[in-house]
């Protein structure tokens, strides 16, 4: 095996393969209309929030975006006051097609102010460009889209027409702006009215988002936004009008979560952690797979709750596919977000750069082998190159913790019931993908991995019409398709 | 003089065997005019635990099952409760003190709901899951699965009624279960436990423990092989109730809350006395040459 039998060398040689120099393609940040401090978003306007304020920067330079207004419990009362006036006046009284109207309304801004979504959420985020701006936006765009064709016909759902009410709904920062369409979208399209609280370093595109609302002439107190940190978030998930709590996030948040809401009628989704098996067989199509496993882990820096963060590989063809998953990452570009070339940017803060950094640290003390491809990291800003680990065992803490980060652990198996076990050997179970050209064999593992999403032959595939949610702890209820509507309409537990 | 009867050792169910308590307690029970019955077995929480175990085992199986299989075995459960009609109306009116028409009814719907679930393991997958478009060349299917093990702290009042009525739907979605009988009227549930041990449902699928949902309640809510559980035991002791959705939220368990009260079990049943033991796979594949 190539592997770095003495785990020390934090790089490797580069890989034989061809990178060409491309000059820089930097997007023009003159389509943003940054303020210096932005409010809450309540009751249709933007008003000052009563708490301090906090900063959010962009993570690739820590250079200092806007202040933002950290929302005390008497702004987010404020603002749950407003959407349940919102929704008992109006919202719940609305027929569906006019709710409707309003959702494509803000499907179209969305797509119209596309570019500028884009450029926002990489300088608040640090993804690429190339991926806000032809993933998440579209994405954004689509749920809506989707959504508002559902609002007239809810009595086809299979759950009913009644919605809840308020759903108070939490936000994490890897996909801020397509999370945020995952929450809004399907609560409104039900007749529900929510309170947002975007994620504390990207709050940016909530914001715009507002604006957006406001564009679209959505009555007042439908969306309100309020920015904060978890006192923001324990605020709203405890508020005694909240009827609904929609999270996105940590695993630990949400068992916070589900015990802060129990003996409540309150009903709870929960979109948590991950650690996918990422699962090569033998026959597997190569190149596609090694595609696929590039995507899995490496796409949004591995700040993806379903990234297929191990490896699990067949041992007959370890070797052959590390070679090639190595030269492959020796093209990875890894570099200012706003580069249309970039391919992995800027790790979201400080924080998680540092969780990052542990982590990997503790692989290494642990006896794995630590791979990296030569590459240059800016010298301001949060920055972790591509990594791979080899001879990775289950009991290793990078094989069992959710990294979130562009870290990889590869595991080795001889058989389809090895690779299922150590599959299914996490108490996470959120998706787990499958590379062979076998179709009972896809449809075998497809069956017996417990994870509430499978890609065969593909990975991290994301679509307004198909439900996404997981397993154990990964969480609860799914967002997206027609269950996504359960979430948030009365009959929504059938 | 009259004959001296043989009287039931009522004991456990676990495993497909019926030990009595490893902690060797029993608890009397009396009938409902107060008269004393049987002492039942009093399971302990290392009952629990085995019992715990022996779903996890039985578990896999039994989700292998074809649903029309499932749906074989569950109407084979009606046939024998119809079959020993006269000792279920026999321990209906002894537990719940019913006259005999109320008991006879109460075993009429216990039957009736056995074949209404019977039927839904070979459809359930048809109503609650979706072929979805998704704007891309891919085959994209989402189908319900089991939850794994479903802990049933089960009704304390409807003693055979009831405890079918949440038994039941478990069954037919492909999980197993370990449920804590009513604790005042525990020997309905004996004995629908021996009618399940002949009707070809595999041991471990059910198991059935004796004793109180208050006692044994918080070790299968923080269990940590327990994938879901079921609160309507403890309906009426919202205390209680909120305390084991805090433990269950430990690994995350899909709680079926604690009504305010007891349920009326003559209603019939919604989809999401299923549905909230189900989990649903999203499966994606490209399409192409």
């Amino acid at each position: 095996m190539t592997t770095d039998p003495t785990g020390t060398a934090p790089t490797g040689t580069a890989p034989t393969s061809t990178v060409f120099e491309y000059a820089p393609a930097p997007e023009s940040r003159s389509i943003l209309d940054l303020k210096a401090s932005y409010g809450l978003f309540v009751d249709g306007e933007f008003v000052d929030g009563h708490g301090s304020s906090f900063k959010t920067i962009n993570p690739a330079t820590e250079e200092v975006l806007a202040e933002v207004a950290e929302a005390d419990d008497a702004d987010v009362d404020a603002a749950v006051r407003a959407a349940r006036r919102a929704h008992t006046r109006v919202w719940s009284r609305m027929s569906g097609s006019e709710r409707a109207k309003y959702l494509y309304r803000i499907a179209r801004i969305i797509q119209e102010r596309g570019r500028e979504l884009a450029v926002l959420e990489s300088l608040d985020n640090g993804k690429p460009i190339k991926e806000s701006r032809d993933v998440d936006v579209p994405i954004v765009a689509a749920h809506f889209f989707y959504y508002a064709g559902w609002a007239d016909k809810l009595e086809h759902s299979g759950y009913g027409t009644t919605p809840l009410g308020v759903a108070g709904q939490i936000i994490p920062w890897n996909f801020p702006l397509m999370m945020l369409a995952w929450k809004i979208a399907p609560a409104l399209a039900c007749g529900n009215t929510v309170v947002l609280k975007p994620a504390e370093t990207t709050p940016l595109t909530a914001l715009l988002f507002a604006e957006i609302c406001q564009q679209a002439d959505l009555p007042p107190g439908v969306v309100n936004i309020v920015t904060g940190a978890g006192g923001t978030g324990q605020a709203l998930v405890s508020h005694p009008d909240v009827d609904k709590v929609a999270f996105t996030g940590s695993t630990d948040v949400g068992k916070a979560i589900a015990r802060a809401v129990a003996g409540s009628t309150k009903r709870v989704t929960l979109e948590l952690g991950g650690k996918a098996a990422n699962i090569v067989f033998d026959d597997a199509p190569l190149d596609q797979a090694v595609e696929g496993i590039v995507d899995g882990i490496f796409f949004n820096q591995g700040h993806v709750c379903c990234a297929g963060s191990r490896l699990l590989v067949q041992e007959s063809i370890a070797e052959e596919l590390l070679a090639k998953l190595k030269t492959r990452m020796g093209t990875l570009r890894v570099g200012d977000p706003l580069d249309k070339n970039t391919d992995v940017g800027a790790i979201n803060s400080a924080e998680q750069l540092q969780r990052i950094r542990e982590l990997s640290q503790v692989g290494e003390d642990e006896g794995a082998g630590r791979w990296s491809p030569p590459c240059d990291l800016p010298e301001r800003g949060f920055w972790f190159p591509p990594t791979l680990f080899t001879g990775v065992t289950q009991a290793h803490r990078i094989a069992r913790e959710e990294i979130f980060g562009p870290v990889l652990s590869v595991l080795t198996f001889r058989t389809p019931s090895e690779a299922v076990e150590k599959a299914n050997n996490t108490p996470y179970g959120l998706s787990a993908g499958v590379w062979t050209e076998k179709g009972s064999l896809i449809l075998h593992m497809a069956g017996a991995l417990r994870a509430g999403v499978v890609w065969a032959n593909t990975f991290n595939k994301f679509d307004p019409t198909s439900p996404f949610g997981g397993y154990k702890e990964s969480g609860q209820g799914r967002e997206g398709g027609r269950h996504g509507l359960a979430a948030y309409l009365k009959g929504g537990d059938l | 003089m009259s004959r001296v009867d043989v009287r039931k050792t009522y004991k456990l169910f676990i495993g497909g065997a019926f030990p009595r308590s490893e902690s060797g307690y029993s608890y009397a029970v009396n009938d409902a005019k107060g008269k004393f019955v049987a002492n039942a077995a009093l399971a302990s929480r290392k009952d629990a635990r085995d019992a715990v175990v022996a779903a996890r085992k039985a578990a896999g199986g039994w989700a292998a099952r074809t649903a029309y299989n499932r749906a074989q075995i569950l109407y084979r459960v009606a046939e024998l409760v119809e079959d020993r009609r006269p000792q279920f109306v026999a321990a209906v009116q002894q537990s719940e003190g019913l006259s005999a028409a109320r008991a006879n009814a109460a075993v009429d719907a216990s039957v009736d709901r056995l074949v209404w679930y019977a039927g839904w393991a070979d459809k359930l997958t048809q109503v609650v899951g979706n072929a979805n478009p998704v704007a891309g060349p891919f085959f994209n299917l989402t189908t319900p699965e089991p939850t794994g093990v479903v802990a049933v702290l089960g009704p304390q009042q409807s003693s055979l009624l009831g405890l079918v009525s949440v038994i039941a739907p478990v069954l037919t979605t492909g999980n197993v279960v370990v449920l804590v009988s009513s604790h005042d009227r525990p020997l309905p549930a004996v004995t629908f436990a021996e009618v399940l041990a002949t009707s070809d449902v595999p041991a471990g699928v059910v198991n059935v423990l004796t004793g109180s949902a208050a006692t044994l309640g918080p070790w299968l809510a923080s269990h940590m092989d327990v994938n879901a559980i079921d609160l309507v035991g403890v309906a009426g002791d919202p205390a209680l109730a909120t305390d084991l959705e805090v433990a269950a939220a430990d690994n995350l368990k899909r709680v079926r809350r604690a009504p305010a009260a007891e349920p009326d079990w003559t209603l019939t049943p919604r989809l999401d006395t299923m549905t909230d033991f189900l989990e649903l796979k999203t499966v994606w594949h490209p399409m192409g040459v």
